[in-house]
């Protein structure tokens, strides 16, 4: 132990541009970026710098929409970034679920939810994501927090009782931080150097995502479908426009991908039906393997994972952003809390507190969600009758669809004060 | 010396030394305490920062204070009252635990004066200190009145000391011992001794006469679901209690 406290801080020759920080997140996405800026609101004294491997502006290409349940909401108002989204954000203000066979001509109705958690607070809404992120990078610039693009962390050493861990960044630069956030997405590389073993189940699905543009408008109304290859969601965006998740197995992702628009557009037009009008894709259209993959350790001494680094779900439920918001309160009220009481915010026992708090939730609706596609995710007639009869049962009992509704607006648990919309 | 009365149980301090280096680590023989920390800090800090009417927004809400850890081990409650703003002395009679204590200190890169030394000999040194924290000490000494009464003397007028410790009760016997160091294993056994537990009014008994007089007493009690130490109204095992000094000069 003597040698430790010896050991010097720095190698020799190492460039060191900035001094230490109290907290390095890496992965500038929404859950990233969130987590940043609630540890800095709460606890200004704290040093927090975002760094993400994505060159300068890609995030400004993205073309997707987010679905924004009502707390995650309540957490960005609180932080001080919804109002700047209101004017993009396309409230949902009612949902159905049917289950069908895809050449069914009329799609029986199981479900319908009207979408307000509070009288006039939708339970999600529609953001683009590039208005999201933005609007969390402008919060990061006021509250001082440094984002520096095109730089991934490449390596980190922890010393056993040391008080920081010393990052290695792929710029050259060295620095140190109490604390390591790793906000890197499903496939993250912090989480295998810090040898966190994952839990992984592929799906063979492929979900398609597209931005559909139609003639009438769509009223609010979300819509999901469950048909035999999988669920295939609409959700309401600004103006005359939709966006789909659109699960196929592998194969036909690939062929309707790869194939001509119009064999697309065919395609498409059966699942979408012409009740909005005339339909025609705008912009590109992407496709994302569908998998569960769960981290089996959320944190390690001095390093935490948030988002999908921890935990990357089947979008069936559309829970994957909500559940990172949930991370990013959780992981920022953890801190700001230990900081209060005078407690190193990177210790072990400090970050398990997070850990224990998030893991029930997450393998709860990993599991859920999981059920849910295997469950939907056939044409057998005899599993059919009984899941719908299953939803059938759920629309006629009103504290069970309050139920849902609390879980699709993220509301349900113990939820970390800034999901309830209350300061840290 | 060794026919003089003191506080120092020779058996008590051997078995901390030989636990020192595992301080720290909070999955290790200490993760007990480290469990412990969150509660035990939460209410020290409510207390002084509603005592001393500080700021509570402040990252450093305790500045200004002179704070004593006597029995402060590793350091697990220094650390965080100095990183708090406090001026802090931990003092430990096992110069092994104050070892251990300043090299993590020293890493951490806070400033805590420790001392391998005993509440009598600050007492002679004529040390003063607006608060005393008396944590899971008493429980430990040789001499419960003795300690208490050293203690307290060092306590400038409007400070405050803090005492937490285990009662003794059936329950406690069976939680705390048998439950903690037999069955769960949380606690080396002999860590604790049923017949050295210490009775809330044996604290007031032993402040009689000090000018300290308690002010508040708290439960604290361990939720297994939440896996987590809250405070509780039930003070059949753990428990803390608050002990002011009047800041009147007039007698």
């Amino acid at each position: 132990m003597a040698a430790t406290a010896r050991r010097k801080p720095t190698g020799k020759g190492r460039k060191r541009k900035d001094g230490p920080v109290d907290v390095l997140v890496a992965g500038a996405g929404y859950v990233g970026l969130a987590t940043a800026v609630a540890i800095a609101t709460a606890a200004p004294h704290l040093k927090v710098r975002v760094v993400d491997a994505a060159p300068e502006g890609v995030w400004k290409k993205d073309g997707r929409a987010s679905a924004v349940a009502a707390a995650a909401s309540r957490m960005l108002d609180e932080l001080g970034c919804w109002q700047p989204l209101l004017d993009d954000a396309q409230p949902i203000l009612e949902m159905i679920v049917t289950d069908s066979r895809t050449s069914d001509p009329v799609r029986p109705v199981f479900l319908t939810f009207d979408g307000e958690v509070t009288p006039g607070e939708p339970f999600a809404h529609m953001v683009p994501n590039v208005e999201l992120n933005g609007a969390l990078r402008e919060k990061c610039a006021e509250c001082g927090v440094e984002i520096t693009q095109g730089v991934a962390a490449t390596a980190f050493s922890e010393t056993q009782g040391a008080a920081a861990l010393s990052v290695t960044l792929s710029n050259g630069e060295e620095l140190r931080t109490r604390l390591l956030i790793a906000a890197d997405g499903v496939r993250s590389a912090l989480r295998g150097m810090a040898g966190i073993k994952t839990v992984h189940w592929d799906y063979g699905q492929m979900g398609i995502v597209a931005t559909i543009a139609h003639e009438r408008p769509h009223h609010g109304r979300a819509e999901e479908h469950f048909l035999p290859a999988g669920p295939f969601a609409i959700l309401p965006l600004s103006g005359n426009r939709s966006s789909i998740v659109w699960t196929e197995s592998k194969r036909t992702a690939e062929r309707l991908l790869e194939g001509d628009d119009f064999s697309f557009d065919l395609e498409l037009e059966k699942r979408f039906g012409l009740k909005l009008g005339e339909i025609h894709v705008e912009g590109a259209k992407r496709a994302y393997p569908l998998g569960l993959t769960l981290a089996r350790d959320f944190v390690k001494p001095r390093i935490a994972l948030a988002g999908d680094a921890a935990h990357g779900i089947h979008p069936i439920a559309g829970q994957g952003l909500n559940l990172g918001f949930k991370d990013a309160a959780a992981l920022a009220e953890t801190i700001v809390e230990a900081d209060r009481l005078g407690q190193d915010i990177g210790a072990l026992d400090v970050l398990q507190r997070y850990e224990r708090w998030r893991r029930f939730d997450t393998v709860q609706m990993g599991v859920t969600t999981d059920v849910l596609n295997r469950l939907f995710s056939n044409n057998f007639g005899p599993l059919r009758a009984v899941r719908d009869v299953g939803l059938g049962i759920v629309d006629r009992m009103p504290g069970l669809k309050r139920f849902f509704i609390g879980q699709a607006a993220g509301l349900s648990g113990t939820s970390p004060r800034l999901l309830r919309g209350e300061p840290i | 010396m060794a026919a003089g009365r003191t506080t120092i149980d020779a058996d008590e301090i051997e078995r901390f030394s030989r636990l020192a280096a595992e301080w720290w680590d909070p999955t290790g023989k200490f993760k007990p305490l480290h469990k412990f920390n969150p509660v035990r800090l939460r209410y020290i800090r409510e207390t002084l920062i509603e005592h001393f009417r500080l700021d509570a927004h402040s990252p450093k809400p305790l500045a200004g204070l002179r704070v004593l850890d006597i029995g402060c081990g590793g350091g697990l409650l220094c650390e965080p009252m100095a990183r708090l703003g406090a001026e802090v002395v931990g003092a430990d009679a096992s110069a092994t635990n104050i070892e251990v204590a300043k090299i993590h200190a020293e890493q951490a890169g806070i400033a805590v004066d420790y001392r391998a030394t005993t509440s009598e000999d600050l007492e002679a040194a004529g040390e003063t200190f607006d608060v005393i924290l008396n944590m899971e000490v008493v429980e430990h000494v040789a001499d419960v009145d003795l300690f208490l009464k050293s203690c307290a003397a060092m306590v400038r007028p409007g400070g405050l000391m803090f005492v937490a410790t285990i009662n003794r009760t059936l329950k406690a016997y069976g939680l705390a011992i048998v439950g903690a160091e037999y069955l769960l294993r949380w606690l080396p056994r002999g860590t604790h001794q049923y017949e050295k537990l210490v009775k809330p009014d044996q604290i007031d008994a032993g402040l009689a006469g000090t000018g300290l007089t308690t002010v508040k007493r708290s439960g604290v009690v361990y939720n297994p679901l939440a896996d987590e130490w809250n405070l509780s109204r039930d003070m059949d095992v753990n428990y803390m209690v608050v002990a002011a000094r009047s800041s009147g000069k007039v007698s």
